[in-house]
């Protein structure tokens, strides 16, 4: 039985990676967690110059779930690769560096420059960040404007090219076959949905650019239903994102038909959540008799009647 | 850094609104410095969805204590908590109160839950010979955690109703006044809601007295992976600095108290 999994030339030991933003730079908490173990790291997004973020109060705690509103705080890409990429690739971390930009010509320079580095399984184009004024959102939300970043970004590399889509458009779908008309190797679904709250006594917002990131295991339903509608409309390798504490949850996505699956937000909560998720993937394949993720990804049938003992209800 | 579940020996009342949970974990008790903090679940469950930052407010031996109050689901949670009950704790965490440096008398002060890192500092400090006065505010006598470990106690209420009457950047001056202990080896630390902060380091400035702040803030995550409790920097290279990891405790001089939310309840 193989958990292993190879999107292009990029090889995952096992389907589970840590999401952008949720853990750093995968070198903040070696007490908790052996990077090595995971399938892959993806980084922050790395821009081309440092980004202090946004002001605070940058989180609160929802139902189920939390907003957030980091602003994609991050080094830079110089002192990525000169100082957590090296640190990274001794850890034994799989790579993916996740690049934000408020220009096509920010993203291909942040790629060009990891270009001339060894050590990196591939990219993901953060074009979806809900936070931030420039870029951003306002290309995850234009379909040509996705389509033309990937084009772009696809001359310049070999590597995995993963684009990472935002949920809070009308018909995922379409950006998906965008990307994969354009070359993209994977879309990674979904970023964060746009939410708000506020206090009510004060009547202020909770956080402090107002409306911010939704996520956490309260919108993995919503999640699920994006990957299953990007299912139907590419054939390129979906890596399923979206409120994943356990591994029932990320063995949903899978069974939806993601082949990769990041933690995103339960890391905040277990930072160590990542490997005991791919053991419970690896053990369900087991008590199933499957031998590759293949048998796995995309299995869901939807031929049956829901069972309500089945749904939880007994 | 431990990830571990413990057992709940205690959760009880110990003023209005001030909680105090106590459990057993050796690694903690022993490996914790002076204003680090725990980052504990409420309980199993996916919501509440994330861990409570908490000072550790005492350690005797092997017992932890942290004390909180119940203003929402996650410490409503923490206040039912029965002895035996899990706890699953995180922690230590954070870069604890900075002790170096020539001071023999160490004035600690608290508005409300404030207390929450005095008696482990004050027991420290205690320890090297130090002297130790704290001066503990809050609105009213009944909210005031009298502990008669707490070394050398000063109260102060906005009402009156114990102690010095007014708050304790009031209560600080007149003890100041009093003293015939050299300003020039004292070290003030401090921790409340952050106006309290704001108006005691104004003080402090004037009076040229070094002052060190703990700050709570929300936290996600409680170790930078998350980057969600900034607080703004004076100058230095990055504007700002994170509560979790480069905090919670700062000399005064270093941050931007009014870049710090008013607390909501």
């Amino acid at each position: 039985m193989s958990t292993e999994l190879t999107i292009r030339n990029a090889t995952f030991k096992n389907p589970v990676l840590t999401a952008s933003g949720t853990f750093g730079y995968g070198l903040e908490c070696p007490a908790f967690v052996d990077v090595s173990q995971l399938g892959g790291v993806v980084t922050k997004s790395i821009s081309r110059k440092p980004r202090d973020g946004n002001p605070p109060q940058r989180i609160a705690e929802t139902s189920a779930g939390m907003l957030n509103s980091i602003g994609l705080a991050n080094v830079g890409v110089d002192v990525f690769l000169a100082e957590k990429l090296p640190a990274l690739r001794k850890a034994g971390a799989t790579v993916v560096v996740n690049i934000a930009a408020s220009s096509i010509e920010e993203y291909a320079y942040v790629l060009e420059r990891c270009e001339e580095h060894e050590g990196i399984a591939g990219y993901e184009i953060n074009v979806s960040c809900p936070n931030v004024k420039d870029g951003g959102l306002s290309f995850g939300t234009s379909c040509p404007a996705v389509a033309e970043i990937t084009r772009d970004l696809r001359k310049r590399t070999e590597k995995l090219l993963a684009m990472k889509l935002t949920p809070n458009v009308t018909s995922i779908g379409e950006f998906a076959r965008a990307c994969e008309a354009e070359g993209a190797d994977a879309v990674s679904c979904v970023n964060t949905f746009v939410g708000m709250d506020i206090f009510v006594d004060s009547r202020r917002p909770k956080i402090a650019t107002i409306t911010g990131g939704f996520s956490g295991p309260a919108i993995l339903p919503m999640a699920l239903a994006k990957v299953w509608e990007v299912r139907k409309a590419v054939n390129i390798p979906i890596i399923g994102i979206g409120g994943i504490c356990t591994a029932e949850d990320a063995l949903k996505f899978l069974i939806v038909g993601a082949s990769l699956i990041q933690v995103g937000t339960a890391l905040f909560v277990d930072p160590g959540v990542g490997p005991t998720i791919a053991e419970g993937i690896a053990a369900y394949m087991d008590r199933h008799g499957m031998k590759s993720l293949n048998e796995l990804i995309g299995s869901l049938d939807t031929s049956l009647q829901p069972s309500l003992v089945a749904a939880g209800w007994e | 850094m431990y990830l571990q579940t413990v057992s709940v020996e205690y959760s009880k009342e110990i003023a209005e609104n001030v909680w105090v949970i106590g459990f057993y974990a050796p690694n903690v008790a022993k490996a914790v410095l002076p204003g680090q903090f725990l980052n504990v679940k409420p309980d199993a469950s996916f919501d509440p969805l994330l861990r409570r930052a908490y000072s550790v407010h005492r350690v005797q031996g092997e017992l932890v204590e942290l004390i909180y109050n119940v203003h929402g689901r996650g410490s409503a949670i923490f206040a039912v908590k029965r002895p035996g009950d899990p706890l699953d704790i995180m922690g230590p965490l954070g870069v604890p109160f900075h002790l170096e440096g020539e001071f023999t008398r160490a004035i600690l002060i608290s508005g409300g839950l404030g207390i929450a890192p005095m008696p482990i500092l004050g027991d420290e400090l205690h320890s090297r010979g130090i002297d130790v006065v704290n001066i503990h505010g809050a609105r009213s006598a009944k909210m005031i955690v009298q502990d008669d470990r707490l070394r050398n106690p000063i109260y102060a209420t906005d009402d009156g109703s114990l102690g010095f009457h007014g708050n304790v950047v009031g209560a600080l001056a007149e003890y100041l006044d009093k003293s015939d202990h050299s300003e020039e080896s004292l070290r003030l630390f401090a921790c409340g809601p952050n106006r309290m902060l704001e108006s005691l380091a104004s003080f402090c400035d004037g009076r040229g007295l070094p002052l060190e702040v703990s700050l709570e803030c929300q936290m996600a995550c409680g170790i930078g992976i998350c980057q969600g409790c900034p607080v703004e920097m004076k100058g230095g290279e990055r504007k700002y600095t994170l509560v979790c990891t480069h905090g919670p405790n700062y000399d005064v001089q270093d941050i931007l108290l009014e870049s710090l939310p008013v607390e909501h309840g």
